[in-house]
């Protein structure tokens, strides 16, 4: 069935409204099951082996002593996963990156695993592997990797027909910024670096991992495309897509870090070659050495002005660090770099590069915080150089509807000029500052996507209402997919319950990225409840014994409309789902479809700052976030992804960073050296939520989950700069970095 | 390396079980007396999420041996809620929406349980002090924060 998607200005009974999320009684009594939170009878313990160098040959592994210790059921090379791929280079990539071939190409890359009947058994046998490697020279940073004579990560990665460590370069814009230049009266230009970061969840990835000798298999795993992890294990592994049942645990935090899969695949193939059930969970160090970070990057940026403030010219590269498998985050980073504002020439420049570090996958509107530092930096330079309020000056250059963006669509309603208007109209802007503190603002710019989603809706006998939807709760969809059935049912929240369900029980979801989940499977429930308000009706047409089409549905119940059925009773859902059994059986509705039309979403940040002189040291002291939501379904969780986005920002702008070592290892794998902020690191961060309808959503939504960790890091570095007196340019503004930037201040 | 027999309590119940010496109490927790509810964030005793409390001692049960149980008393987030009823924290997480993800939920109300009982009126600044050993990186805190308030007050108001 053919629904019409377009936004309608509806008046809401419960959407909108802030009720307890289905799970939170799970959560606060230790009953939620997560990735590791489950077990098989006979189960085994999975382990990896890990390569301790940077880049190395792979030249022998002897894996016989390991097979010889008692209790030990498999061990596991790359020549237990032959090459299945075909010519799906980026499936060729996952099954490298699960177990190193010929070569280990970062510190920590898997070399071998086990499965053995316990941890200790498991632990030792990883011992008794021996690896004979030759090692390599390797490269860790990006600007030296695109050096002509850098050790190539990548052999079969080719630029011009040759061995490169670019794997990919995107262009976007419009308009000629060497002729904005002439026009211009006033050009800034910057270079600025950000480090690599990691998405930092709570919960290390974890899974539980059956195959049968039929050939069928059951797979656990903590995720956030239990479909699309599916489908890469079948196609790693040989199995028919069908016969994988995966099914999603509750996920302790993704934020893009579980869009991927490393141990599962492995655990697949041991639990095949043991004939058992494997458990395997990943150490934190573990987490950090070998899952997928963010890129760490490197970028120039040019503006060229009018004295009014007008851009004439605007112009980035920036070079993303992949790790050692090429990624498409320099596309995304070049498309988001300038898309809050209205350029007549326009160039974005993104570029991919490999390293020998882990294979990057996404963090959180991936690759946009980087440039947004860049080109919101360099704006706050423009306004210095203009002598203008940074913010009247953001304002002034705003896209807003009919906008051509610098990467290509026109805008309809946007948010960024609301965003801006609410920031400069924030009492935050006006409060006095001390002595060492300093305030800045940015914008961020996220695009939001939509994909393949797939819903069902069942009404039991009794009236209620079980709702199963494809798209993983990363932060408490379930609650507002469930506010959304009761709106078009007319039903009580409470009398709906979501669940996700697994592969087995509906078709394809898309993985849970690009605040996709209540955007999609919002309108995939609209859509199923509408099917269902159909049965619905149906049936009470048969219960009045009248035609259909004289049945209106008002709230939850069944009307007869029209002077001949004018002293019919109404029909509660209830009633009608009561009687169901002998009116034609079971109520549902069920929708599938690509949904097209996600939101773009802006917000607009404003942060003061408090820095330690004497130690380098930056404390937030007070933080407002400002963010189109499109329309808040359920407004405490939206505050909430504005609040833990503009968090990961902070730690991103002030403290996170991995350290390579010059020997190319990782030396700070565990959170007391990767130091996220803590609780008395931050002060309470405001929100506020502004509600530019999508025209492409029934409810007007857009998506929320992102965008907010785009403007920290320049937000963050303006008010570093301010309270400063000196241009920070190097992401973490850790103590080390302000205490140079001090000193070359002061002459030292 | 053979396994000790331990008998300890956790939650009230008396309840023994083997292990092997260098098994971390995380670990006994999760695996033999079936308390997954402690979660396992890293290991080092960085991120709370494994937090109990050992003879009434907040601690990260992943820095604690199993056999060390022996003879002690060990409370987990199973044992917060008295029967059906949810201890106040556990209200205000949920009303407040303090939690996401909720993987680090337990560790958290576990240390705000103990906070608040040697503390009825804590400050903010106190609060946030008092739950630095615990990392949630959905939230940013502020929900947190404002549920153990919230929790806080609502104890003092039971106890009048």
């Amino acid at each position: 069935m053919k629904h019409d998607n377009s936004y309608t200005d509806q008046e809401f009974k419960v959407v909108g409204t802030r009720v307890n999320r289905p799970d939170g009684v799970d959560k606060v009594t230790g009953r939620a099951k997560f990735g590791a939170d489950t077990f098989a009878p006979g189960q085994l313990v999975g382990l990896t082996l890990r390569s301790p160098h940077a880049h190395a040959k792979i030249k022998k592994i002897d894996t016989s002593r390991a097979e010889k210790l008692q209790g030990v059921k498999a061990v596991l090379t790359a020549e237990d996963l032959p090459d299945l791929t075909g010519d799906d280079s980026e499936n060729f990539d996952i099954l490298e990156n699960c177990m190193a071939r010929d070569r280990a190409l970062y510190h920590g890359h898997a070399v071998a695993a086990v499965a053995a009947i316990d941890a200790s058994t498991a632990k030792k046998a990883l011992k008794l592997i021996k690896v004979t490697y030759e090692k390599l020279p390797h490269v860790t940073d990006v600007d030296k990797a695109m050096e002509p004579d850098a050790p190539i990560v990548q052999p079969r990665n080719l630029q011009d027909g040759k061995p490169s460590n670019i794997s990919g370069r995107y262009e976007f814009g419009h308009g000629d910024i060497e002729a904005g230049l002439k026009d211009a009266d006033v050009v800034v230009e910057k270079s600025f670096k950000t480090e690599q970061t990691h998405q930092g969840y709570i919960e290390p990835h974890a899974c539980l991992a059956s195959v049968s000798p039929d050939g069928t298999g059951e797979l656990w795993v903590t995720t956030q495309g239990h479909f699309s992890f599916r489908n890469v294990c079948a196609a790693l592994l040989g199995m028919d897509i069908a016969k994988l049942k995966v099914t999603p645990s509750e996920i302790g935090g993704g934020f893009g870090g579980k869009t991927h899969v490393w141990i599962e695949p492995v655990a697949l193939a041991l639990s095949r070659k043991a004939n058992r059930p494997v458990k395997m969970v990943m150490s934190r160090e573990e987490v950090f050495k070998a899952s997928g970070p963010t890129c760490s990057t490197s970028m120039d940026v040019k503006i060229g002005a009018k004295k009014d403030g007008t851009i004439t010219s605007a112009f980035i590269e920036c070079r993303y660090m992949d790790g050692a498998f090429p990624g498409i985050w320099g596309m995304l980073g070049g498309m988001t770099a300038w898309a809050c504002y209205d350029l007549k020439n326009v160039k974005s420049i993104g570029i991919d590069v490999l390293c020998n570090r882990p294979k990057v996958a996404a963090y959180r509107a991936p690759s946009a915080p980087m440039m947004a530092f860049g080109v919101e930096s360099t704006m706050d330079m423009l306004a210095a150089e203009l002598k203008m309020d940074p913010v009247k000056l953001r304002l002034h250059n705003a896209a807003k509807e009919g906008t051509q963006s610098s990467y290509g669509p026109v805008y309809g309603p946007i948010g960024i000029g609301p965003t801006l208007e609410a920031v400069r109209d924030h009492p935050h802007l006006r409060a006095k500052l001390k002595k060492n503190q300093g305030r800045g603002m940015a914008c961020g710019f996220w695009f939001n996507i939509g994909g393949q989603t797939c819903t069902d809706l069942n009404i039991g006998v009794d009236g209620t209402v079980s709702l199963t939807v494809g798209t993983v709760d990363v932060g408490g969809s379930r609650a507002s997919l469930s506010l959304i059935a009761a709106e078009e049912l007319g039903v009580p929240y409470e009398h709906v319950r979501a669940s996700i369900g697994d592969t087995a029980s509906l078709g394809h979801n898309d993985t849970t990225e690009g605040s996709r989940g209540t955007f999609s499977s919002g309108m995939a429930t609209i859509f199923a409840a509408r099917e269902a308000v159909e049965v619905l009706k149906d049936r009470a047409a048969k219960m009045l014994e009248i035609p259909v089409e004289s049945v209106e549905w008002d709230n939850g119940v069944a009307k007869a409309i029209g002077s001949e059925h004018g002293n019919l009773p109404t029909l509660t859902l209830k009633e009608i789902a009561a009687a169901s059994p002998t009116t034609g059986g079971p109520i549902a509705g069920h929708h599938e479809v690509t949904a097209d039309g996600a939101g773009v979403s802006f917000a607009s940040h404003i942060v003061d700052v408090e820095v330690d002189p004497e130690t380098g040291s930056t404390r937030v002291i007070r933080y407002t976030v400002v963010q189109d939501a499109g329309k808040a379904i359920h407004p405490t969780y939206v505050e909430g992804q504005f609040q833990g986005a503009a968090a990961q920002g902070i730690g991103w702008a002030l403290n996170e960073e991995y350290i390579y070592g010059d020997d190319g290892c990782l030396q700070n794998p565990g959170f007391l050296d990767y130091r996220m902020p803590v609780c008395s690191d931050l002060p309470f961060i405001d929100t506020k939520i502004l509600e530019i309808p999508n025209p492409n959503h029934p409810y007007g939504v857009r998506g929320v989950g992102e965008t907010s960790i785009v403007p920290p890091l320049a937000a963050i570095g303006n008010a570093v700069s301010n309270a400063v007196g000196v241009r920070m340019n190097h992401v973490p503004m850790s103590p080390p970095r302000i205490l140079k930037a001090l000193d070359e201040l002061a002459g030292m | 390396m053979s396994s000790v027999l331990v008998s300890t309590k956790i939650n009230g119940d008396v309840v023994q079980f083997a292990c092997p010496p260098d098994e971390t109490l995380l670990d006994s927790l999760r695996n033999r007396a079936g308390l997954t509810g402690v979660k396992e964030g890293c290991g080092t005793g960085d991120c709370g999420a494994c937090s109990i409390t050992l003879d009434g001692q907040l601690v990260c049960s992943c820095l604690v041996l199993g056999v060390e149980a022996e003879g002690r008393d060990i409370t987990t987030i199973e044992g917060m809620a008295d029967g059906e009823k949810l201890h106040p924290l556990q209200t205000q997480f949920i009303e407040n929406g303090a939690l996401q993800c909720g993987i680090c939920t337990p560790g958290f109300l576990v240390a705000a349980k103990v906070l608040l009982e040697r503390n009825p009126k804590p400050t903010e600044s106190e609060i946030r002090y008092a739950l630095a050993g615990n990392l949630c990186r959905c939230t940013g805190y502020d929900k947190i924060v404002r549920a153990v308030q919230a929790a806080a007050k609502d104890m003092r108001k039971s106890r009048k």
